[in-house]
């Protein structure tokens, strides 16, 4: 009966992530005094889109169609490998994280090739900036990581997360917080959320992720925004399993957690709408601050003894 | 190991063949092509039975040079290099059969055969030879060889000073090498290495030293590069790939050798590799993404991952000297599945731009664009190299480098210094893989994505038969090995025991590879995921008819292929941020007038290191030896008794 757990841990994933954007919006329109999108409204869209016709750019050649289906498949697999409120997947293994970071490089890099293929200048644009952003939060994306395998003494994800206790916030709180913030701050920037880009505006010269997605439609734009949920997702849980209390019981933190994915989705909403995007040339330098607070708390960590 | 012998015996009787038959080109290339194929199944045969067996087989033949014996060793180690030197050189054969048919008539093809025929067998005999002096003749050899193979082009002024670097570069490596071998064999009566016996501290760290450099400006990590991205480039496409693939991996070959004549090594040296190979990684893939043409676009992939494999070798050597064996099991292991892996995703892409400067005639990024419709599949192929040059799983590349990375964490928990060196190598790795995948994708998209850019562009045609043939089976190699990685296992054991002591063949690192495993399930899994997503997107599309139009052009009516883009654009943002590195130079007039006429801009990104390090360097020597030229005046007579008195100086001194 114990497969019965990772498999609904991951079909919960599968139906619950495009629920994030719906809770970012309504946060977002509570905020700006409108009443917003239904919550359900990704799920609206997606369903829409898998029964639309595609049109497609007589420039495109296979590499067009490609690119949302391998997008969607390499975070699919991903989190096949995150655990889940603490607690493994299908494939757990010392140094997972490494292996995640490399699938989400394949969907950047599918999504990329993809957006190149239309030879249009919007897209060529948002794929350019989509592979400057990733330069600088990947290493910072790799040393929170790594921050949190020396805090916990161990290098698989669900071994890091099931040590984080509150006995290990209680030790090391200030290193926690700070990877908490690093971590959100790449959670932002990943999933082109604002500051770093703003997924609403229709402005292309703004945009880095939609930009990219500019000509696809039907099924394929269905799997972008679905890949593009499930990485919101995959950003969230981190933090979500970071600050997640353990009390023992598995339906009882798989509630907590989904909980906490919320609220996760709920900050996201409150940072759009009490910030402003920044400039592209200073996006950098939010990503630099994320790897120096990643850095900072590998720092501190050095000098205590080590645990495991 | 007499099949070894008869790979050496067919390679450079072919090689002969195709020297006499120059006059008939397509004969020489059937002598040249032939000869190599045979040799390379000849060779592949004892090197994969040593792989799999573990053995050690020698050969020693009297050879009547002062030092020198001929004796040929094939252990794990030389066998784990050979496979790679064979299966491109194979594919690299095959491949150059269609290539160099355009130059039929107008370039010596029988010249061309022989230097690359006797290349491989250059090769051939550095992974084997167990004697300094047959060592070194192989070495030279190889220069040699691939000299002539540089100079290919030689009416082109650039060519003709890539290869003169190139010989300089070599020259002074070589240099080096024979006082290493000096110092190591010294107090011995042959310089065979089994002889060899580790000097006294500080001389073993001059060795380490020399070696490095030596060794280095093989390998080309940087700052000992400057010649390879102006040589690689300038050869015919197969022999750059077998030049970037393997010829380079001779280096490290040879530092992984020397280190094991030293014992005990120094913490140091590990720092030193690391360090070295962290600024390789880093700058190589900085400088790859500033380039404008896509075999020096591959050219400086390469100093990034002869970067990598170097780092890989410093942790494992801080791991050995601050008594982690787990973590330097894991490191080295990493480092030499990354030779093989290198390897066949850097022969793969060097003949996909082969095929793109064979299609469409230039291989300038700025000029091309679009060639995925008209070069299907060579575009499939050169993606999918380039996803493999990007660690991205299913393909290979990940394989060594999720090893790196597992010997790296593996540090995570011994004291502060340890940990340092793992957390450095793996976030190099994590920042050199972005670099790269930005510098893949700007290249690939450009390439072959889009509109045409140029004529050229517009009016390519698909490589032959035979060229696509080896880009295939170097394409399903790449994905192959990176599913297949965890059975690769044994043989790297075998090969890491050979190269850096029994120590570290898995004995203790087994456990800690075995997430190899999972990371191969995870490719699986992924190709299982991608096939249903692909199948499900079928569905949807079932009884639909895709329209088709225009690219959205935002309603702009006369868009063309030149508003794309371009290669420059792509990387602009990351190259700015990186100027005080790249020092790029722009040219752009100043718009005086009203109405200004035709205008041009260009942007290059420099040769730092030439231009600020060794041209000026270079500017020095020459200065100070303008002095001594009075000493070179041309008359035999003085020349030999500049002998006698060198030699009778000797002799007093010996007195």
């Amino acid at each position: 009966m114990e497969i019965v757990k990772p498999i609904s841990q991951y079909l919960a994933v599968m139906i619950l992530s495009p629920l994030l954007p719906g809770v970012i919006n309504r946060v977002k329109a509570f905020f700006a005094g409108r009443q917003g999108p239904p919550l359900l409204q990704l799920y609206y869209d997606l369903y829409k889109l898998f029964n639309k016709t595609p049109v497609y750019s007589r420039t495109t050649t296979w590499v067009f169609r490609a690119g949302p289906v391998a997008g969607v498949a390499a975070l699919v697999t991903a989190l096949a490998v995150l655990p889940f409120a603490g607690r493994p997947s299908f494939l757990a293994f010392d140094g997972d994280f490494i292996f995640i970071i490399y699938l989400l490089g394949l969907a950047r890099f599918a999504t990329v090739l993809a957006a190149l293929d239309t030879g249009s200048a919007f897209e060529g644009m948002g794929s350019s900036r989509e592979m400057q952003f990733a330069v600088f939060s990947e290493p910072a994306f790799f040393l929170g990581l790594a921050a949190l395998a020396r805090i916990t003494g161990h290098t698989s994800l669900p071994g890091m997360f099931a040590a984080l206790t509150g006995d290990t916030w209680r030790a090391a709180a200030p290193v926690l917080a700070l990877l908490t913030v690093s971590f959100f701050i790449v959670l932002l920037a990943e999933n082109s959320r604002v500051p770093a880009d703003d997924p609403n505006t229709h402005l292309e010269l703004t945009m880095i992720h939609e930009a990219m997605a500019l000509d696809h439609s039907g099924p394929d734009l269905g799997y972008i925004l679905y890949g593009a949920s499930l990485k919101l997702w995959l950003f969230g849980s981190l933090i979500g399993s970071m600050l997640l209390p353990h009390s023992g019981s598995w339906a009882c933190d798989c509630g907590l957690f989904v909980l906490l994915m919320l609220c996760v989705a709920v900050g996201v909403g409150l940072v759009e709408s009490v910030m402003a995007r920044l400039r592209l040339i200073n996006v950098p330098y939010m990503l630099i601050t994320a790897f120096a607070f990643s850095a900072l708390a590998l720092i501190f960590q050095m000098g205590r003894p080590v645990k495991g | 190991m007499l099949l070894v012998l008869l790979s050496f015996v067919i390679l450079l009787a072919s090689a002969v063949a195709a020297l006499c038959l120059g006059g008939r080109p397509s004969r020489a290339q059937d002598a040249g092509a032939y000869g190599a194929v045979a040799a390379s199944i000849a060779g592949l045969i004892p090197s994969v039975q040593t792989l799999l067996s573990g053995r050690t087989e020698t050969l020693s033949l009297p050879w009547p040079v002062p030092l020198g014996s001929f004796s040929l060793t094939l252990d794990p180690l030389s066998a784990f290099f050979l496979v790679p030197v064979f299966t491109l050189t194979a594919l690299s054969a095959v491949y150059g059969v269609d290539y160099l048919k355009a130059y039929s008539g107008r370039k010596p093809l029988g010249l061309v055969w022989a230097a690359f025929n006797t290349l491989t067998a250059a090769m051939a005999l550095v992974f084997t030879s167990s004697n300094a002096v047959l060592f070194m003749l192989g070495w030279e050899l190889m220069a040699a060889a691939s000299f002539i193979l540089v100079l290919f082009e030689h009416e082109k002024a650039q060519t003709r000073k890539a290869a003169f670097i190139y010989l300089a570069a070599g020259g002074a490596g070589a240099l080096l090498l024979m006082a290493v071998f000096a110092l190591l064999g010294s107090g011995s009566a042959t310089l065979d290495f089994s002889s060899f016996h580790s000097p006294s501290r500080a001389a073993a760290s001059a060795v380490f030293l020399l070696a490095l450099c030596g060794f280095g400006l093989k390998a080309g990590f940087i700052p000992l590069h400057v010649w390879l991205p102006e040589a690689h480039p300038a050869a015919p496409s197969q022999v750059s790939a077998v030049m970037s693939g393997v010829m380079i991996k001779t280096g490290i070959y040879g530092i992984i050798r020397i280190l094991g004549f030293l014992r005990p090594w120094e913490e140091w040296w590990g720092w030193a590799l690391l360090i070295i190979g962290a600024g390789s990684c880093v700058l190589g893939a900085l400088f790859a993404l500033a380039q404008h043409e896509l075999k020096r676009v591959l050219a400086y992939s390469s100093i990034e991952n002869i970067g990598i494999i170097l780092l890989a070798a410093g942790l494992g050597v801080i791991g050995v000297t601050r008594g982690a064996p787990e973590l330097a099991a894991l490191a080295f292991a990493g480092a030499l599945l990354h030779v093989f892996n290198h390897s066949l995703f850097k022969g793969l892409l060097f003949m996909g731009a082969g095929s793109v400067l064979h299609g469409a005639g230039t291989a300038e990024l700025e000029a091309l664009g679009g060639l995925s419709k008209r070069m299907r599949a060579s575009a499939v192929f050169f993606l999918a190299g380039s996803a493999a040059a990007c660690a991205l799983p299913p393909f290979n590349g990940l394989a060594g480098e999720f090893l790196i990375y597992a010997g790296a964490l593996r540090g995570i928990n011994f004291p502060a210094s340890v940990a340092l060196a793992g957390v450095a190598a793996g976030l190099v790795l994590a920042v050199a893989g972005v670099l790269a995948a930005a510098a893949f994708v700007r290249a690939g998209g450009t390439v072959f994505l889009g509109e045409p850019r140029s004529e050229r562009a517009a009016g390519a045609h698909e490589s032959g038969p035979l060229m696509l043939f080896a880009m295939g089976a170097l394409a399903l190699l790449c994905l192959v090995s990176g599913l297949a990685a965890p059975f690769l296992l044994g043989p790297l054991a075998f090969a890491v025991s050979s190269g850096f002591g029994p120590l570290y063949g898995f004995t203790a690192g087994i456990q800690g590879a075995a997430p190899l495993v999972y990371v191969s399930a995870g490719g699986l899994l992924l190709l299982a995921m991608a096939a249903i997503a692909a199948a499900k997107r079928k569905v949807f599309l079932r009884g639909k008819k895709p329209a088709e139009g225009v690219t959205w052009d935002c309603g702009y009516a006369v868009p063309t292929a030149r508003m794309q883009y371009g290669a420059s654009s792509f990387s602009q943002p990351l190259t700015d941020f990186f100027q005080p590195i790249l020092r790029k130079i722009g040219q752009y007039p100043v718009i005086s007038e009203y109405f200004p006429g035709k205008a041009s801009f260009s942007r290059e990104a420099q040769a730092v290191f030439y231009n600020e390090l060794y041209a000026p360097a270079a500017f020095r020597i020459r200065e100070l030896a303008y002095r001594f030229s009075w000493l070179q005046h041309g008359r035999l007579q003085i020349y030999i008794m500049y002998i006698v008195v060198t030699l009778m100086g000797l002799l007093l001194w010996k007195l």
